[in-house]
Formats: C-alpha cells, structure tokens, sequence
C-alpha cells in the first residue's frame, strides 16, 4: 500500500517536470493529465470515493479548456536562452529547495506518522455525526451540516469566479494592430 | 466549432442519456453513499459537454450561449440562500434554537432516502450550483473564443 | 514520512515553475500542480491504517473510519481550484489576443 502510493507519486513527480520542461504546450498540457490521474488513483487508494470521483470529472474538464485555449491561440513554447552567468542562480535555488524541504522536514515532527493519525475533532463527527445529521455519508453531513458556512463560501466563490470569466472574455479592447 | 464524425455523434447519443441520468442518482443518493452536489454537479456538465464536443455549436442553435446554464447556476446560489433563511425562520416557529443551517425537518430513519432533514435539498442547490458553472466555464472559452478567435 | 517529502517535492516543482518559466501557460500548470500537491498532504494527513471510507452502514455500525474532515475541506477545494484555474485561462487569453504572445517578458515591454 505505501509502496504503490510511493511509485504513483514518483510517476507523478515525473509527469510534473515534463510538464513544465516540455517544447510544445499540447504535450505539456496532456503529462499534465498524468498528475491529476495520478491523484485520482491516489484517492481511491486513500479510501476517498468522493473526492475521486469528483477529481476525475473535473480533471478532464480542466484539460479540455487548456486544449481548447492552446488550439485557438498558440502551441509554440517561448526559446528561452540561458546566458552563461546563471549558474549561480542554479546553486542559489538548489540551497533554496533543500533549505525548504529540510524546514518542512522539521516542521512536520509534530505530526503522527503517515496511518497513525489520531481524530480530535473529527472523533465527535466520525461518533455522533450519522445520529445527528441523519446523513450516513459522513463527508455530506461535514459539508452540508456542521460546516454549512464553509460551502456557503466556497459557492459564492464559484459564482463570483465564473462571473469574472464571463466580464473578462466579453470586454472589447483596444485592437492589436 | 464543427462536429465530429457519424460513429461519435452516435455514441453520444447513446451514453449521454445515461451519464445525465447517473448524476441524478448521485445528487438523490449523496447522503447515503459516495458522491453529492459537487460529484454530481460535474456529472451533468459533463453530460452537456459531451454532446456540445460532439454535435459542435449547431445543437440547439447555441445563440444565446450561456444564458439558460449561468441562470440555473444564479438559481441554485439562491436556493441554497433561501434554504439556509428558511431554516433560520422557521425553526423559530417550530421551537427550535434559531441557527442558520438549521436542521429543522424530521432526520427520519437514516439509510432511507427521505431522511436527513435539509441536507437532501442543501445537495440538490450544490449540484446546480456546481453544474451550471462548470458549464458556463466551457461554453465561454470553447464556443465564443472559437468564434472570435482567428 | 517518505511520502510527505514527496509530497512537498511536488510543490516544489509547481513553485519551481510559476518562479522560472516565462509562458503564461506553464505558470498557470504550476499553480495547478502546486493546488493538487496540498490537497494530496491534507488527505494523506487524515488517512488511518486499516480504516474504511467514511460511510457507515446500515446494519453494522463501529470499526475504523478515516477522517471525514481534511476529506469534506479538500472537496471544496477542487470545485474552487477550477474556477480560478478558468479565471487564469480567461486572462491568459485577454493577453495574448492583446499583446500575440503568451512571453511575459515581452509583455512587460510591449505598454500601452
């Protein structure tokens, strides 16, 4: 279990820096579909049905927008030319990311250990939340009862968000001569 | 934007029905097993997207684009608002503590498919909540930047 | 605790792209894949061994059950992930229909 979960994210660590380091964007886009499969296998191996399935829909929504943005406008990616001065800044953000993985590695000594996790709050929900909500999902009864507000919030950003895309697509700008 | 081939428009004819209606099953079953609003919100654009990949914008004379699927999103915002007011209002008259999100009606027995009081309703708002912005989103960056664009 | 540090490999490698990469484009997969490595952390923070998904039965009630709260915060969190990843897109494309390249250098010269 912990060694598949180990190879998944390494397939997808590998996927991620294609993605990034790939010459043509249509590429780019379609290994980074690997990341966002990846992480739906993931999911399901970490016993989160809901999340997987909703993972998956939205993935192949958000891959069909990036094709059909990369089709209307260009695929070409930029020639970018590394000047030969750099390699300090190589060595700087080599100091950087082991600096920062290092903190992390600190930082998360407070933490149980991955499949030792101990629910505080969750032990009430996880208890009485079935007998409470009357919900026997106890994923919908955290969403839509005890944390009501939070998905108050969160669709009011979905809403405000599609209303940005709707005024920021429609505007007629200056033309580009 | 064209369509696709015969063999493709045939297909979505046949799994589009389905994929639509399993959103159905997800929003009416979300308390009872894996799935809810948001799972089956993004069922049934998925639904919609199918067929507009398939059939290209001449389904439905796709004329005012976005309208119809934006007003289904504005209406299920409104009805999850509505359902939390209410539940504020009337548990006043039910002599309940007033709370907003107020759990107010019968939770019944649970496992059946007419319990947990407003959550059912809470989910149904979600999932066209969820499901009319997916949407909007395609249609505004497929259909119109392929009109304009080029 | 080897998988956390891939974890946060991951998010390095998203920060690593929205920092370096000049294309619109890539910037905006950063981000995203910076969003999909902290939704992972949360759900494999709240993972128990042995649990079941957090659905309880009908008839036999008890056992283990992982945690439903990082499972209910994440879920919100990809619904508003592609939101503001359409909100990136839509201005990504602003740009270039404005400007014709998605070169944020270029960008950066070409005023007005």
């Amino acid at each position: 279990m912990e060694t598949l979960l180990i190879i998944l994210l390494l397939l997808m660590i590998a996927g991620a820096i294609y993605a990034l380091e790939a010459k043509d964007l249509l590429s780019a886009v379609v290994s980074f579909g690997i990341v966002g499969f990846g992480l739906v296998i993931c999911f399901l191996l970490l016993q989160a049905p809901d999340l997987a399935i909703v993972q998956v829909v939205v993935e192949v929504l958000v891959l069909v927008i990036m094709i059909a943005v990369i089709i209307n406008t260009t695929r070409e990616e930029i020639k970018e030319k590394i000047p030969r001065s750099t390699y300090i800044y190589y060595i700087l953000g080599f100091i950087f990311v082991v600096g920062f993985i290092y903190l992390f590695a600190v930082s998360i000594q407070g933490l149980s250990e991955f499949g030792k996790h101990s629910t505080r709050m969750a032990t009430e929900y996880i208890k009485n939340g079935a007998v409470k909500t009357g919900s026997m999902n106890l994923v919908s009864g955290v969403v839509l009862d005890f944390r009501g507000y939070d998905t108050l919030g969160e669709i009011t950003i979905l809403f405000t968000a599609v209303v940005g895309i709707l005024t920021i697509l429609r505007l007629k700008g200056r033309k580009h001569e | 934007m064209k369509g696709m081939t015969i063999i493709v428009k045939k297909i979505t004819q046949i799994i589009a029905g389905p994929i639509f209606l399993y959103g159905l099953y997800i929003v009416a079953q979300g308390h009872l097993s894996p799935g809810g609003g948001f799972a089956a919100g993004s069922f049934i654009a998925g639904a919609f997207i199918l067929l507009v990949l398939a059939y290209g914008d001449k389904l439905r004379h796709l004329k005012t684009e976005e309208f119809e699927s934006s007003l289904i999103e504005t209406l299920g915002i409104l009805f999850f608002i509505i359902t939390a007011l209410g539940a504020l209002l009337l548990s006043i008259r039910l002599g309940f503590i007033p709370v907003f999100f107020k759990n107010f009606l019968t939770k019944g027995i649970p496992g059946n498919l007419f319990s947990a009081g407003i959550i059912p309703l809470l989910n149904i708002a979600v999932g066209m909540e969820v499901g009319g912005a997916l949407f909007t989103i395609f249609l505004e960056f497929v259909i119109r930047s392929s009109k304009e664009g080029k | 605790m080897t998988l956390f540090i891939l974890c946060i490999t991951l998010f390095c490698i998203g920060l690593y792209g929205v920092l370096v990469k000049r294309n619109l484009i890539k910037i905006i997969i950063g981000l995203a894949l910076v969003e999909y490595s902290i939704n992972l952390f949360l759900i494999l923070i709240g993972y128990i061994k042995g649990g079941k998904a957090p659905i309880v039965e009908k008839a036999a009630e008890g056992g283990i059950f992982v945690d439903p709260l990082p499972q209910a915060m994440v879920l919100t969190t990809i619904v508003i992930g592609v939101a503001t990843t359409g909100l990136l897109l839509a201005i990504a494309v602003r740009l270039y229909k404005k400007y014709g390249t998605f070169d944020i250098q270029k960008i950066k010269e070409l005023k007005g």
